[in-house]
């Protein structure tokens, strides 16, 4: 465990740091009031994230995370605006439509034995075309239950407000830890991503894993599509363009090892914390321009990448 | 070796035919695909297939094909020795917006075009480059070594221009875009100049051969003598050429240099147009002008959706179909149910 | 000890299996008896790895019954093999080297409460499960962390408390070495005690002898014979598994008269971190063989030789020239060929032609510019396929569809096309089946009777002595002895490698 460990720890560090840097540029940083924001912020980056996880920790990658926040965010304007469902029955079948949506791109992977990057970009591509077929324009959001959700917060000590959504997103990284670290399907994850033919032997039951693991991937992202739609009000066919590729960064820049079989949920939060914090820092400074998010994050992604390699090729070397 | 274990020439060495025979190729998937494609298109609107000469160029939509494809076949074709050697660039649609953004910024900024143009293709080059030192040097998984530049690429590219669209005047940029020449559109040229090109060096050297050793097996490749580093370092670079040109075609297009947009997941279309094309994900054999095709089945796919009257976003759901299929066609499963046909060659 | 009567524990009758126009399994009969190791030996191809996988569940017989204590079962799979009892342990850990191993005794069958794993639970049980084998680990430690052979022990352990009446071992000696399959052999010791039936496959004929009760031998699909190994000595098994005798050549004494020729390689002070620098000269005409156990440090010296792992120190001279060797690419031009141990993974392009195999040395050698064309490639390919015997239906078949031994072939005519000054061959018998042992044997004295320098390493002694000249022992990743004429001899080198003989420095 020592070795999966180390990334994590460098995360930490490396977040620690960079936070106590701010806050000395800039001492308003230092706030439940930014604390409260940053959560809310970042709730359907760090919602997919988790989802992505997973994924990774199994050995597959899924491309099709943005795209399916992008499409759940239109099924749930067209279910609400157009067909007068409650928001929460609106929710419950999005998350229905994500999840089967996964399961069927789990399904192709395993049993079409093709590469997940491929059959989860026919995903991307589905979702994507489906969304802009559903409504190719922007549908804003009127309802009751959006302007209550969106006042509805906890006050921090501080003046801080941490949102509904905020709070979904922790209540995910929370349940997500225990089935990461502590249930049967969290081991058969980390199975999968050890060696699939070890598993599968060890009584893994590699097919219906599989398939539960891009469902999972594809409700998070269903989730986080929800938690998009009541950020924005708005279900848009082209909302969370690229998001995959921040959920990755997330999930790498937490210690997970993109080959799979190590790595921690925690650390995605920090991956998803520090991408903020990049964020946070750039609008903050004022000065900078907001494409330095994408150099730092790509900077990032290569230190720890760098970082993986460096560990994990020293410690593959049994002595 | 002298020694005569066996004096008959063995006859386990049957003579065969020095190359195959030009209706074989023609009787490929991908070609019959093509026409379809093409037939459907022909059917929603009969005018489909005529060309017109018009100011000393072809017009139609069948030129039109050609040249919107252009950009991805470019990009296929230097996909395609990157995945023959078990590899993938996702990086190239961010190096089209980079290549782009430097040849629009350095215009504009008043260096001399050809100057500009061969600054961008240079950039290309180091893009790819970088992502060969990765692979190589670094010994990190392709498909994670490309990722950092395709995250951190359209940064870079706003870096560049500085987060505006850069229009652009110059008539050098602008005729590598939308020019002609003996006809045809400069992107269907270029295309066309780059795939034999490319073809008869992988084929008429040993490159072709190297590179698919080193994508069967890299370790023995290494056992052989072979310096699969080098390879790899070429043929990432070589991506990241074919990423810049694609990008001077594309800013020249729209006479601008647009860092958010230009490109953008164009490295998935050139990907698929590489499987279309024949070429496996998991390395080996590898065919330029199938993958070239491959992107032309795409593109006339596009053009057909737009023509008969879908939204452009349809495309994508067909994508995603022609992925589907493809899958399916290549898995495990069709492939013992194929050999269960009576009469199908082995 | 067997009594004659025993029920057996798992009972195979009439098994037949056939692939396409192929009949691997020929009416098969086959018993494993609580408390015996018995042993399953045949050449590749003679159907053992077929019958074990009906066995375990891995196939599905087209013939015949399988019986587990008298009651007929058909096995789905192997997991549905386990819960029958029936367990096997493979060559390469099947383990998972990223979880702890106590995660890795416990997969698939965690204890939980309210849908979560008890981990403490899980811990005290596996520490529990272990020292009955005599380990005492961090059971919270990534499996990964271990050795081969703990990770196999830990493998069994997994594998008897899941099944506990038949365990079957498909080859987990080879990549140990010797006190560790001593280790294992302890294990197998107790759990046979223990009445399991063990089931037990292996190439290595001195294991069979040191560990099995009865052994049953296979040849082309069907079964020859089961005996007692009391009843049967080495040259009976040879005998069964071959159908012929199979007798190499003594060391033949026109080899005692020390090299043939002139210097052709000389390697000076060669060493790296954790190798012990070394001298040695090969000469024309000359074999130099390498014995030692498996760690000794033989692959190492083959790896530096040919610049896979770059040497710190030393030189090199080809000829009385000095050479430069940091990368494979430098030996070949400096006209080195290796053909490695590990064929499937560092030697053959599998997808490739048997044309492309041979000529893709060449042809690197040649460099990117200058392509060999398809004429010199078919003249090429099919000279050294006919000097080398390599048995193909077509140069242009991809090269996994051949046999290992022609596969080694095409290999080393690879490395002949280059033409080359000095060839080092890394267990060339290794995972070939015993009739084509003897076909590579004589193909390494006819390279050298035609002036080729070699450096052969091989674990089967027997062999080593049928073609060296001169045999240097290595030790510790050290050379400790070399020996010359009748020092050539199996007992001789046993004892140099055990250190129980006087040393002679080379």
């Amino acid at each position: 465990m020592n070795r999966s460990l180390r990334p994590l720890v460098a995360t930490t560090l490396i977040f620690l740091f960079a936070f106590l840097l701010a806050v000395l540029q800039h001492p308003a940083m230092m706030s439940t009031r930014v604390l409260g924001n940053f959560l809310t912020d970042n709730a359907f980056l760090g919602i997919a994230a988790v989802g992505m996880t997973f994924v990774i920790l199994s050995g597959g990658i899924d491309l099709s995370v943005g795209a399916v926040i992008g499409f759940t965010t239109v099924l749930i304007a067209v279910l609400i605006m157009w067909l007068d469902l409650h928001p929460l029955l609106a929710f419950a079948i999005a998350l229905g439509v994500a999840g089967s949506f996964g399961a069927v791109m789990g399904a192709a992977i395993h049993y079409l034995k093709v590469p997940s990057f491929i059959v989860t970009l026919a995903g991307m591509f589905l979702a994507r075309g489906g969304a802009s077929v559903l409504s190719s324009d922007s549908i804003g959001i009127q309802h009751e239950f959006y302007s209550t959700v969106s006042k509805s917060y906890i006050l921090l000590p501080g003046g801080g407000r941490l949102t509904v959504i905020g709070i979904i997103m922790l209540v995910v990284f929370a349940g997500a830890i225990l089935l990461a670290h502590r249930t049967r399907f969290g081991s058969n994850v980390y199975a999968l991503g050890g060696s699939e033919t070890s598993a599968a032997l060890m009584g893994v039951p590699v097919a219906r894993t599989t398939i539960m693991i891009y469902a999972l991937s594809s409700a998070l992202a269903g989730l986080a599509g929800v938690v998009f739609s009541l950020y924005t009000s708005a279900g848009y066919s082209l909302n969370a363009l690229g998001v995959e590729l921040d959920a990755i960064a997330a999930v790498v820049i937490g210690g997970t090892l993109l080959t799979g079989g190590y790595g921690f949920i925690a650390g995605t939060f920090i991956g998803v914390m520090l991408q903020g914090l990049v964020q946070t820092y750039i609008v903050f400074d004022g000065t900078l321009s907001s494409w330095w998010t994408k150099i730092v994050v790509g900077v990032l992604l290569f230190m720890f990448i760098l970082l993986q390699r460096l560990v994990f090729r020293a410690g593959s070397r049994r002595t | 070796m002298t020694r005569p274990t066996v004096d008959l020439r063995p006859t386990t060495q049957p003579p065969r035919a020095p190359s195959r025979p030009i209706t074989s190729l023609l009787v490929r998937p991908q070609v019959i695909a093509l026409v379809a494609v093409l037939l459907v298109n022909w059917a929603l609107f009969p005018g489909f297939f005529t060309i017109t000469w018009q100011d000393g160029r072809l017009f139609g939509s069948l030129i039109d094909v050609l040249n919107r494809g252009a950009p991805v076949a470019i990009l296929a074709i230097g996909m395609t020795a990157v995945i023959a050697t078990k590899g993938v660039d996702l990086s190239v649609g961010a190096v089209m917006a980079i290549s782009g953004a430097v040849a629009a910024v350095l215009v504009t900024s008043g260096v001399a075009a050809p100057v500009a143009v061969l600054v961008a293709l240079g950039t290309g080059l180091l893009c790819g480059l970088w992502n060969g030192i990765l692979v190589t040097v670094l010994d990190i998984q392709p498909i994670i070594a490309t990722l950092v530049l395709m995250v951190a690429g359209r940064g870079l590219a706003q870096l560049v221009t500085e987060g505006y669209i850069v229009t652009f005047s110059d008539p050098l940029l602008i005729f590598i875009g939308t020019g002609s020449f003996l006809g045809l559109p400069m992107p269907v040229i270029i295309a066309l100049v780059l795939m034999v090109a490319a073809t008869l060096i992988v084929r008429r050297t040993a490159l072709g051969l190297l590179i698919e050793a080193v994508g069967v097996n890299r370790s023995a490749a290494r056992f052989a003598g072979l310096s699969a580093n080098a390879l790899l370092l070429i043929v990432y670079t070589f991506a990241g050429f074919c990423a810049a040109i694609a990008g001077l075609i594309v800013a020249g297009d729209i006479r601008g240099a647009d860092a958010n947009n230009a490109g953008l997941w164009l490295e998935l279309d050139a990907i698929l147009a590489v499987v279309i094309g024949g070429t496996s994900l998991m390395g080996g054999r590898f065919s330029i002008p199938m993958a070239v095709l491959g992107a032309m089945i795409i593109q006339a796919m596009n053009t057909g959706i737009l023509i008969s009257g879908f939204s452009p976003e349809f495309n994508l759901v067909v994508k995603s179909a022609v992925i589907i299929v493809i899958l399916v066609l290549q898995s495990p499963l069709s492939a013992r149910l194929l050999r269960r046909l009576p009469g199908t060659p082995k | 000890m067997i009594e004659t009567g025993q029920k057996p524990v798992l009972e195979a009758r009439g098994i037949v299996k056939v692939f396409g126009q192929h009949r691997a399994l020929d009416a098969v009969d086959f018993t494993a008896l609580p408390g015996e190791v018995h042993a399953l030996l045949g050449e590749n191809g003679a159907g053992k790895s077929t019958l074990i996988k009906i066995l375990t569940g891995a196939y599905q017989p087209d013939g015949g019954d399988l019986l587990l204590e008298g009651q007929p079962i058909t096995l789905r799979d192997p997991l549905h093999g386990q819960t029958y009892g029936i367990g096997t342990v493979y060559q390469e850990v099947n383990l998972l080297p990223n979880r702890s191993v106590a995660e890795n005794l416990f997969l698939g069958r965690q204890p939980t409460r309210f849908g979560l794993v008890k981990r403490r639970e899980i811990e005290g049980q596996a520490r529990a499960l272990l020292a009955r084998y005599g380990l005492d680990l961090d059971v919270r430690a990534e499996l990964s962390e271990f050795s081969v052979a703990v990770q196999q022990i830990v493998a069994i352990a997994r594998a008897v408390e899941l099944s506990g009446k038949v365990l079957v071992l498909d080859e987990p000696t080879a990549s140990l070495d010797r006190n560790e399959v001593e280790r294992l052999f302890d294990v197998v010791r107790g759990l046979k005690a223990k009445g399991l039936a063990i089931i037990f496959i292996t190439h290595f004929l001195d294991q069979v002898f040191a560990l099995a009760d009865r052994v049953t031998i296979l040849r082309n699909g069907r079964k020859v014979a089961t005996q007692p190994l009391s009843a049967v000595n080495t040259t009976d098994v040879v005998r069964m598994m071959l159908g012929k005798d199979l007798a190499f050549e003594h060391h033949p004494t026109s080899l005692s008269g020390g090299p043939q020729g002139a210097v052709r390689v000389e390697f000076k002070g060669l060493g790296r971190k954790g190798m012990t620098p070394f001298d040695l000269a090969v000469h024309e005409g000359e074999v130099v063989g390498v014995a030692g156990l498996l760690g000794s440090g033989r692959t190492e010296v083959a790896r530096l030789m040919f610049g896979v792992d770059a040497a710190e120190g030393g030189t090199i001279t080809v000829d009385g020239q000095p050479v430069t060797i940091r990368n494979p690419a430098q030996a070949v031009a400096a006209g080195f060929g290796f053909c490695p141990e590990d064929r499937k993974l560092d030697g053959i392009f599998g997808d490739l032609s048997v044309r492309e195999n041979i000529i893709i040395a060449l042809q690197a050698k040649l460099g990117w510019f200058k392509a060999l064309n398809r004429d010199d490639q078919i003249e090429l390919s099919g000279r050294y396929a006919e000097a080398l015997d390599i048995r193909a239906a077509d140069h242009d078949m991809p090269v996994k569809l051949l046999s290992g031994g022609n596969q080694q072939k095409v290999i080393l005519a690879r490395w002949l096309a280059i033409d080359p000054t000095f060839l080092i061959l890394d267990e060339p018998t290794r995972g070939i089946d015993v009739g084509a042992h003897a076909e590579i044997v004589r193909t390494i004295n006819r390279l050298r009777e035609e002036g080729l320098a070699l450096f052969v390493i091989s674990s089967e002694l027997d062999e080593v002595v049928a073609y060296s000249n001169r045999i240097v022992v290595m030790r510790d990743r050290e050379m400790v002895a070399e020996l010359h004429g009748d020092d050539i001899a199996p007992d001789v080198i046993v004892q140099s490698i055990a250190g129980t003989r006087a040393e002679v420095r080379p």
